[in-house]
C-alpha cells in the first residue's frame, strides 16, 4: 500500500458524509439535475463526485467492483483503507465504478429478485463531462418519478437505459459523475431518444 | 462470580463478519488527533492486541452523556446503511426496503423509524421541524425535536414554509410542500395488506405478483356492507401503477397530496424494518372503484379560530352539554392565518392573546 | 374563548422531574447502590444483560436502578446503548465444552463423566418467606465446597478442563441426531433485518434475546401439547467460558475476558420416517447469565420450530410457527408498540368519527323513508 492511498479521504466524516447523501439523494431522487459533491481526492482516474459517493455510501458490508482502468493499485489500496470494502467481479457488486465502456455488458449487474428488488447494483458511471438538463439539450428525454414533466440528460447510450427501466421494478440504479458533479437515473426513469 | 467481566459487545461471540471496521479517519497528518466524537473508534483501527483489549475495557467510562454520541446520533455505518436503503427506495418508488432498524433511545412505535430516516438525512445546516397530528407541541414532537436538538444541533422551526426537514406522524401540513423540502414519515404498520394476511411470507409473494386482489375484495365488502369505503385513514394508495403502499396513518383527507408532491417523502417504520419513499411529482393514487370514486374528506365545518375551510380538524369537546369547537389540526397553518388577520366563530385577535 | 392547549415542554420536564423523585423513593432510606444491585439482584441483572444482548453487569445494574426496577424498561435502555457502541470486531465461537462449571445437571443420566453438581439453585429450596433477610438479620452461609475451579493468576481467567456435553454420549452411539457444525458466518440479527424464513442461528438469536416470559409459555404450551415434542433435559450447564478474539495482526486467538453463560440441551423423542430410523433429536438453548428458566425454554421452542426440517406435521402450533415467535419475541419491540397507544391519535379518531357519523345518519334517514 502506498501512502497515498492514506490520504484524499473525508476530514469531517460525519458533517460531510451528511451533506454528500443529501447530494446523492436530490440527484437520484430528480433525474436529471445535477449537484456538487465535494471533500474526497481520490486517485485519478477517479472523479471526486465517484470517491465521494464510495466514501459516503460503502463500508465493509458493500462488495465493491471496479471496472476497467478504475481498476488500478492505487484506487484498490484507495477504497480498501478508506471504506474497507470488498472487491469483487462485477456479478458480485453492489456498488460498481467506472466508464460506461468497463461496464460492458451491463446485464452483469445484479438487478435484484423480484421479491427483493431492492438488491440490486448501483453503477456510479464516470463520463467526461455531465451536461445540465434543459430543453434545448439533445440528450434524450427523461420522465417519470422525480422529474415534472421531462427532463434531459446526456446518456453513454438510450438502448441500456430503456432495456433496464422495462425490467421494474427490477433493474439497476445509476449516478453519472464527471468531476465534482453527479446526476442520477435510477431504474424507474423512461428514457427515450430524440 | 464475583470477578468484574470486561465489557463485551454482545451476541457477537457467535463469530462476524469484519463488521468492526467502521470509520477510519483516515489520514491527516496536520491533525494528528482527529476528534470525532467517536474518537475511541478510530482509535482502535489497526492498533496491537493490548490496544484493543484495552479498548474494550474501557469502551464505556463515561457511560450516557449524549456529548458521547455522533452527529445526528446513529454511527456512521448505520447511517450508510439507512442511506442505502433509502436510495433504494427512491429507485423503487412505493416499495418497502427492508432495512436493519437499530434500538432507538425512544420506544418502537413512538417513531423510531422516522428518527432513523431523519437522523441519516440531517446535515448541520437543516433546519427541523416535527409534527404529531399535526401540531408542533405534542408531547412527543417536542421529544423528538428536542433530541435532534440535543444530538445534531440543528435549528429547528414550527414554520412549514422555513422547514428544510419535516417529520410527521399522522399528518401532512396543509401549507403546500416545495422542492428540497424533505418530509419523513413515522410508520407503525408499513405493510398495506397486513391487516389481511398477517403473514410477511405471504404479503411478500403478493407484492412481487402484484396480487392486490384481496384489497380490492376488502374494500368491496365495506361497500357491500356500508355503501362506501369505510376506510377513513391509513387508506391505501398505487403508486405509479406498481406497488400498492400504505401512507401511513394520515387522514385520507391528505391522500391526494401524496401525488405530484414537489417534496422527497420518505416512509420509515423502526419496529418492523423497513423504509419507503416517494420521489418528488410521483403519481399517486388512492385505491378506489369507478362507481365509488375515491373522496378525500373532513369535518363539514370550519376552523372556529381561523375560519379556513379547507383544513383538516380536530374536534374539541368544550363542556359536559354537548358543545364542541373545530380547529385546525396544523397549528402552523392555523397560527399564520390568525396572524394574516383571519378570524374564525370563536377566535380571538392574536393581539389580544397573552403569549 | 377558546386557547389551545400548549406546553407539552413544560409537561414532559415536569414528569421527567417527578419520575426522578419516584425512583428514589423515600430519602430516609438509604439509596441502592449499582454495585448492590449488581452483587444482589444477580439473577435480574443476568436477565437484562440476555435480553438486552449486551455482557456487562454494571450497565445492567445501572438499568435496573434507573427504571426502578422495571426489567423490560431496563433491557431497553441496554439496547438503545448497545447499538451506539463500535464494533472492534467478532470473537470465536465460545467453546461451552470448556466451561468452569458452577451447575451441571443431566435429567437422562444418573451419573456421567464430570458429574452431576446442582451449583446454587432454588431448585430445592422450601419456597418459604425468609423473615431472617426482612429482619436483616442474614449471616452468610459457609459455602461448603469450593468452586470447581479456581481464578488463575492476575487476569482472573478460569482454567476449566474439559466437561464433555451429554448428548455426545448419545452422538457416539448414533442414537441423536448429528449437528454438523458450519462454516457459514451466521447472520446477526441486530445488523440485518429479519429476514423469513429464517435459518437457525437467527431463530436463535431471536429466541435467546427474546422476552423470558413469552419464551416460557411457549415452551410450556409444548409440553400442553401444542406442538409437543416430548422434551428432557439431556444436560443443562452454567458457568463461564472465555471469550476469544482473532487478532489479525498477531495471527493468532488471545482471550479477552469471559463471559456467564447458562446452556441447556434437550433430548426429544422421535419416532424416525420412512427414510430414517428413529432416532433422538435436539433442543437447543443458550443464554447470557445464569438463567436457566429462559434456557430450557429456549431449547423447547427451538426444538419446536424445527418441524420442518426434521419432516414432522405443522399441527398449527403457535410454538411451531416460526413467523409468528420470531415477529413476537422481542419485548422491546412489543412494549413500544403496545405503549405507542397512548400517543395522541385524535387525527385518525376524528376520520373515524366522521365516517361513522355519516354511516349513522345515512342509515337512519334510508330507515325512515322505509317506514
Amino acid at each position: 500500500m502506498t501512502p497515498e492511498a492514506l490520504l484524499g479521504g473525508f476530514i469531517d466524516a460525519p458533517v460531510q458524509s451528511a451533506h454528500a447523501f443529501r447530494a446523492g439523494l436530490e440527484a437520484l431522487a430528480r433525474p436529471g439535475t445535477l449537484h456538487s459533491l465535494t471533500g474526497a481526492t481520490p486517485p485519478a482516474p477517479m472523479s471526486v463526485a465517484a470517491g465521494v459517493l464510495i466514501l459516503t455510501l460503502c463500508d465493509g458490508t458493500t462488495p465493491v467492483h471496479l471496472a476497467g482502468h478504475h481498476d488500478s493499485d492505487a484506487i484498490r489500496d484507495w477504497v480498501t483503507f478508506h471504506v474497507g470494502a470488498p472487491l469483487v467481479t462485477a456479478e458480485k457488486a453492489m456498488f460498481a465504478i467506472g466508464t460506461w465502456a468497463a461496464m460492458q455488458p451491463v446485464g452483469r449487474f445484479a438487478i435484484g429478485q423480484p421479491d427483493y428488488p431492492d438488491r440490486s447494483a448501483t453503477l456510479i458511471v464516470e463520463m467526461p463531462t455531465l451536461a445540465p438538463s434543459g430543453p434545448h439539450l439533445s440528450g434524450p428525454r427523461l420522465s417519470g418519478p422525480g422529474i415534472k414533466g421531462e427532463a434531459r440528460l446526456a446518456l453513454p447510450e438510450t438502448a441500456a437505459f430503456v432495456r433496464n427501466r422495462a425490467l421494474f421494478p427490477l433493474g439497476f440504479d445509476c449516478f453519472f459523475t464527471a468531476g465534482s458533479l453527479v446526476a442520477g437515473l435510477p431504474r424507474s426513469t423512461n428514457v427515450e431518444a430524440n | 462470580m464475583t470477578a468484574p467481566l470486561p465489557a463485551l459487545a454482545a451476541v457477537d461471540s457467535v463469530a462476524q463478519p469484519d463488521h468492526g471496521r467502521d470509520e477510519r479517519a483516515g489520514f491527516h497528518p496536520e491533525q494528528p488527533d482527529v476528534q470525532h466524537d467517536r474518537s475511541r473508534e478510530d482509535h482502535a483501527k489497526d492498533q496491537p492486541v493490548e490496544k484493543v483489549v484495552m479498548a474494550l475495557h474501557a469502551a464505556h467510562p463515561e457511560k450516557g452523556s449524549m456529548t458521547d454520541y455522533n452527529f445526528a446520533y446513529l454511527d456512521e455505518q448505520t447511517k450508510r446503511m439507512i442511506r442505502r436503503a433509502i436510495l433504494k427506495g427512491i429507485a423503487i418508488p412505493g416499495y418497502q426496503v427492508p432495512f436493519a432498524s437499530r434500538e432507538m433511545p425512544m420506544p418502537y412505535g413512538w417513531g423510531t423509524g422516522g428518527v432513523q430516516v431523519t437522523a441519516a438525512c440531517l446535515t448541520p445546516d437543516d433546519t427541523l421541524k416535527v409534527i404529531d397530528q399535526g401540531a408542533d407541541d405534542t408531547t412527543n414532537a417536542v421529544s423528538i425535536r428536542k433530541f435532534f436538538q440535543r444530538t445534531a444541533g440543528v435549528a429547528v422551526t414550527e414554520a412549514t414554509t422555513e422547514a428544510t426537514i419535516i417529520q410527521t406522524r399522522h399528518r401532512i401540513p396543509e401549507t403546500a410542500l416545495t422542492k428540497g423540502q424533505i418530509l419523513v414519515y413515522q410508520v407503525p404498520i408499513p405493510e398495506p395488506l397486513r391487516f389481511l394476511e398477517p403473514r410477511e411470507t405471504e404479503t411478500r409473494k403478493m407484492h412481487e405478483l402484484e396480487e392486490y386482489g384481496l384489497m380490492h375484495v376488502k374494500l368491496y365488502e365495506d361497500i357491500a356492507r356500508h355503501g362506501t369505503i369505510a376506510t377513513s385513514y391509513d387508506y391505501p394508495v398505487k403508486v405509479e401503477g406498481r406497488y400498492v403502499m400504505d401512507p401511513s396513518p394520515i387522514p385520507k383527507f391528505d391522500n391526494p397530496k401524496l401525488s405530484d408532491n414537489p417534496a422527497i417523502q420518505l416512509f420509515g417504520a423502526g419496529r418492523e424494518q423497513r423504509i419507503y419513499a416517494l420521489p418528488p411529482h410521483t403519481h399517486v393514487v388512492s385505491l378506489d372503484f369507478d362507481d365509488h370514486p375515491f373522496v378525500a374528506s373532513k369535518a363539514a365545518h370550519d376552523c372556529d379560530l381561523c375560519a379556513a375551510q379547507d383544513s383538516y380538524l380536530d374536534e374539541v369537546i368544550t363542556d359536559d352539554q354537548g358543545s364542541r369547537m373545530f380547529v385546525c389540526s396544523d397549528t402552523d397553518f392555523c397560527r399564520s392565518r390568525r396572524e394574516a388577520g383571519h378570524l374564525g366563530r370563536l377566535g380571538t385577535p392574536l393581539s389580544e392573546v397573552e403569549q | 374563548m377558546y386557547v389551545a392547549v400548549k406546553g407539552g415542554e413544560r409537561a414532559i420536564d415536569a414528569a421527567h422531574a417527578w419520575l426522578a423523585e419516584e425512583r428514589r423513593g423515600d430519602t430516609g432510606i438509604a439509596a441502592l447502590s449499582v454495585a448492590q444491585i449488581r452483587e444482589q439482584l444477580a439473577l435480574a441483572v443476568n436477565r437484562v444483560m440476555a435480553e438486552g444482548s449486551l455482557y456487562d453487569p454494571d450497565l445492567a445494574a445501572l438499568a435496573i436502578k434507573q427504571s426502578r426496577g422495571d426489567l423490560i424498561e431496563a433491557v431497553f435502555l441496554i439496547r438503545a446503548y448497545r447499538t451506539t457502541l463500535p464494533r472492534f470486531g467478532a470473537s470465536s465461537p465460545i467453546d461451552t465444552g470448556r466451561m468452569a462449571l458452577t451447575r451441571r445437571i443431566s435429567a437422562t443420566f444418573k451419573d456421567l463423566p464430570g458429574g452431576q453438581i446442582l451449583g446454587p439453585t432454588f431448585d430445592y429450596t422450601h419456597r418459604l418467606l425468609d423473615f431472617a433477610l426482612m429482619a436483616e438479620g442474614e449471616t452468610p452461609a459457609s459455602v461448603i465446597s469450593a468452586p470447581v475451579s479456581s481464578p488463575t493468576g492476575e487476569t482472573g481467567v478460569h482454567l476449566a478442563a474439559a466437561v464433555p456435553h451429554v448428548t455426545g454420549f448419545l452422538n457416539r452411539d448414533g442414537l441423536i441426531q448429528t449437528e454438523t457444525p458450519g462454516d457459514s458466518t451466521p447472520p446477526d440479527l441486530t445488523r440485518e433485518p429479519m429476514e423469513l424464513p429464517a435459518t437457525r442461528p437467527l431463530r436463535l438469536q431471536a429466541l435467546t434475546r427474546g422476552d423470558e416470559g413469552f419464551v416460557l409459555s411457549l415452551a410450556y404450551s409444548t409440553q400442553r401439547g401444542y406442538g409437543r415434542t416430548h422434551a428432557f433435559v439431556g444436560e443443562l450447564r452454567i458457568g463461564t467460558v472465555a471469550v476469544e478474539m482473532d487478532i489479525p495482526e498477531l495471527g493468532f486467538a488471545v482471550q479477552i475476558g469471559e463471559v456467564e453463560v447458562t446452556e441447556c440441551e434437550t433430548v426429544n423423542q422421535f419416532t424416525g420416517s420412512k427414510t430414517e430410523p428413529p432416532q433422538f433429536t435436539r433442543g437447543y438453548g443458550l443464554v447470557f447469565g445464569q438463567t436457566e428458566r429462559k434456557a430450557i425454554s429456549m431449547s423447547l421452542v427451538d426444538r419446536a420450530l424445527r418441524w420442518q426440517e426434521l419432516g414432522e406435521d405443522f399441527t398449527g402450533a403457535p410454538a411451531q410457527d416460526e413467523e409468528f415467535v420470531l415477529m413476537h419475541a422481542d419485548n422491546v419491540q412489543a412494549t413500544g408498540f403496545l405503549e405507542h397507544i397512548k400517543l395522541p391519535h385524535y387525527v385518525d379518531f376524528q376520520a373515524e368519527l366522521e365516517l361513522i357519523r355519516r354511516l349513522r345518519a345515512e342509515a337512519i334517514a334510508a330507515k325512515e323513508a322505509a317506514e
